[in-house]
C-alpha cells in the first residue's frame, strides 16, 4: 500500500453541475455529461461525490466515480466531466439521475476525491482491469485517459456482467479493442450469452483470470471494481494465483454480490 | 447556495439524528482499498509501540483474557452510509494503553495488509474506543476487519482500522493512509470532516 497520488491540498467546494448531454450505454445505466465551470482536473479513477437538493431543503449524497478522461474528452470543453450511472431499483439517488435528469438540469458535485484508487500514465507496469457490472467505470476513465495520453503501457480488461443487456459501454469497448493497441478486453457473461458465444455462461474463476489477465511474475498494477462480493472473490483469486497483496486495488460499489 | 433539483423530492426521510449528508441502511458495506488479509490467531499480535520498538504486545488468548465489553453503537461511513445500533464486544483502549504516559499525544493505527491511520490520544481513551472481535455475537468476519478491527464510532469509520495489529504512539499528527489520499485527518462526521480542508 505504497504510491499515493499527491492531490493538492485544496478544500473541495461543492459546485453547480448542469447536465450537458445523456447518452444511453444499456437498459441499466447511463452516462451523464455535465458541464461544471472550473473543474480542477482529475486522475483517472478517481470519484465526485453527487449531492441532490428537494425543494424542502433535503439533500442525498452519493460517491461516483468520474468516467472519462483524465484530459479534456474529445468534442468537449475542459469544464465537462462523465458520470456512469447504473439504476438501482427502489434506489434514492441513482433513479433520479437514470430516468428523470435531462440536459439543462442541475444538480451540485464535489471532488475529485480519492489518491489511491488511480492510475496515471506515467506508471510504467502493465495493467490488469477487473470490472463487475457498473464497476467498469473508473476502469474505463483508466482506458480513455491512456488512448488520449498515447500510452503504449498493455491493459488487459476482464468485465463481468449478468448478460447482453446489463453490458455497459459494449461498442466503445468493442471498437476500443480493436482500434487502442495493446489494449484487450474479455467479457464474461455470467448468466447469459449472446447467441453462439464461445463460452458458456459461468462466473469469473482462477482459469479465466489466468487466460485473460497477466502471470504474478509480470508484477501487473491490478484495479478491481464492482459490487462487494464481486471485489472479494476476484481479490481473493488474485493474491491465490501470486499477485503482490500491495499491487491489488480495489473499490467496492455496493454491498449486494 | 443550493440549487434544487428539478423532479428530486428524496425517499430516505429526513433522518433528523443523523450526520449531515448521511443515510440509514441495513446493509454492512464494505470499504478497504486491497483485498482482505486472512490472518491465522497463533500469528496475531496486537502491539503498542514507540518509537525505540515494542513497549507491550498481546497475543490472541492474551486478548480474550482481558476483560471485554459490549458496545452498542451508531457506525457513519464516509461513503454516506450509517448504520444503527450495532453491537461489538471487544477490549477497551483504556485497558491496552493503561501504561501509556498521557502526554502522548497522538497515535497510528498499523494493521495487517498495511494499512494505517491517525488519531488523536484524546479519541481512544476515557471509553472512546475498542479493539473489537466481535460483530453481532458472532467472531468479526474477515471482510469486516476480523479477527479484530478497532472500533472508534464517534469518528467516521475509516478510523476505525480493520485488521488492527498494533498502535504506534507518536508525539506529533501524521497523516494515515485515507488522510494521505485527501481524507480528513481527523474525519468528525457531525462536522462532516470528509476530505481536507473540510
Ligand atoms: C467510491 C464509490 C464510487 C462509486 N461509483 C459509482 C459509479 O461510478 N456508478 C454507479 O452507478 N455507482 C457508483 N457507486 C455507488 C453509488 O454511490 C450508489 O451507492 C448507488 O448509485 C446506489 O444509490 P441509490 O441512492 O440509488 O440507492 P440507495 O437508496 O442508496 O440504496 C437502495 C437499495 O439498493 C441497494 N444498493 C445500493 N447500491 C447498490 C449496488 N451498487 N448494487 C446493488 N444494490 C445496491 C442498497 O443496499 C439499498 O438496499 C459508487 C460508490 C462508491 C462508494
Amino acid at each position: 500500500m505504497t504510491e499515493l497520488a499527491t492531490p493538492t491540498r485544496r478544500p473541495l467546494a461543492w459546485r453547480v453541475a448542469t447536465v450537458a448531454a445523456v447518452r444511453e450505454e444499456s437498459v441499466v445505466a447511463r452516462t451523464l455529461v455535465l458541464d461544471v465551470p472550473d473543474w480542477p482536473g482529475h486522475i483517472a479513477g478517481q470519484h465526485v461525490d453527487v449531492r441532490l437538493t428537494a425543494p424542502d431543503g433535503y439533500t442525498a449524497q452519493r460517491s461516483y466515480s468520474l468516467a472519462s478522461a483524465a484530459r479534456a474528452s474529445a468534442g468537449y470543453a475542459v469544464s465537462t466531466v462523465e458520470i456512469l450511472v447504473q439504476r438501482i431499483p427502489r434506489g434514492e439517488v441513482s433513479p433520479w439521475l437514470c430516468d428523470i435528469a435531462m440536459v439543462g438540469d442541475q444538480f451540485e458535485i464535489r471532488g475529485p476525491v480519492g489518491g489511491y484508487f488511480v492510475w496515471e500514465p506515467s506508471r510504467p507496469e502493465p495493467v490488469l482491469l477487473v470490472a463487475g457490472g457498473s464497476g467498469i467505470a473508473p476502469l474505463m476513465a483508466m482506458i480513455r485517459t491512456r488512448k488520449e495520453a498515447g500510452s503504449r503501457v498493455p491493459f488487459r480488461l476482464i468485465y463481468s456482467v449478468r448478460d447482453p443487456d446489463t453490458l455497459i459501454f459494449g461498442e466503445e469497448l468493442a471498437r476500443r479493442a480493436r482500434d487502442d493497441h495493446g489494449l484487450d478486453v474479455t467479457i464474461v457473461y455470467t448468466r447469459q450469452t449472446p447467441p453462439g458465444w464461445r463460452r458458456p455462461p459461468g462466473r469469473l474463476d482462477a482459469v479465466l483470470l489466468a487466460e485473460a489477465g497477466w502471470p504474478a511474475t509480470l508484477a501487473p498494477a491490478c484495479y478491481v471494481c464492482g459490487p462487494t462480493g464481486f471485489v472479494e472473490t476476484v481479490a481473493d483469486l488474485l493474491v491465490a494465483a501470486g499477485h503482490d497483496p500491495a499491487a491489488i486495488r480495489t473499490e467496492r460499489f455496493g454491498p449486494t454480490g | 447556495m443550493a440549487v434544487v433539483t428539478r423532479g428530486f423530492t428524496g425517499r430516505g426521510r429526513r433522518e433528523v439524528d443523523l450526520p449531515p449528508g448521511q443515510y440509514l441502511t441495513d446493509d454492512f458495506p464494505v470499504l478497504s482499498a486491497g483485498p482482505t488479509p486472512r490472518i491465522s490467531l497463533d500469528e496475531w499480535r496486537f502491539e503498542v509501540a514507540d518509537g525505540d520498538g515494542t513497549r507491550q504486545a498481546w497475543s490472541w488468548p492474551e486478548l480474550l483474557a482481558l476483560p471485554s465489553e459490549e458496545i452498542t453503537t451508531d457506525i457513519h461511513c464516509v461513503t454516506k452510509w450509517s448504520k444503527r445500533g450495532t453491537h461489538w464486544r471487544g477490549v477497551s483502549l483504556d485497558t491496552l494503553l493503561s501504561g501509556v504516559d498521557s502526554d502522548v499525544g497522538y497515535v497510528m493505527a498499523h494493521s495487517y495488509g498495511g494499512y494505517t491511520t491517525n488519531l488523536p490520544m484524546a479519541d481512544v481513551r476515557d471509553g472512546k474506543a475498542w479493539v473489537a472481535y466481535e460483530y453481532e455475537g458472532e467472531p468479526l468476519a474477515p471482510e469486516h476487519g476480523g479477527p479484530a478491527r478497532l472500533l472508534v464510532p464517534h469518528l467516521y469509520f475509516w478510523k476505525s482500522a480493520k485488521w488492527v495489529r498494533g498502535l504506534r504512539l507518536m508525539a506529533t499528527d501524521e497523516p494515515g493512509f485515507w488522510e494521505s489520499a485527501g481524507y480528513h485527518m481527523y474525519g468528525d462526521p457531525w462536522r462532516e470532516q470528509r476530505y481536507w480542508g473540510d
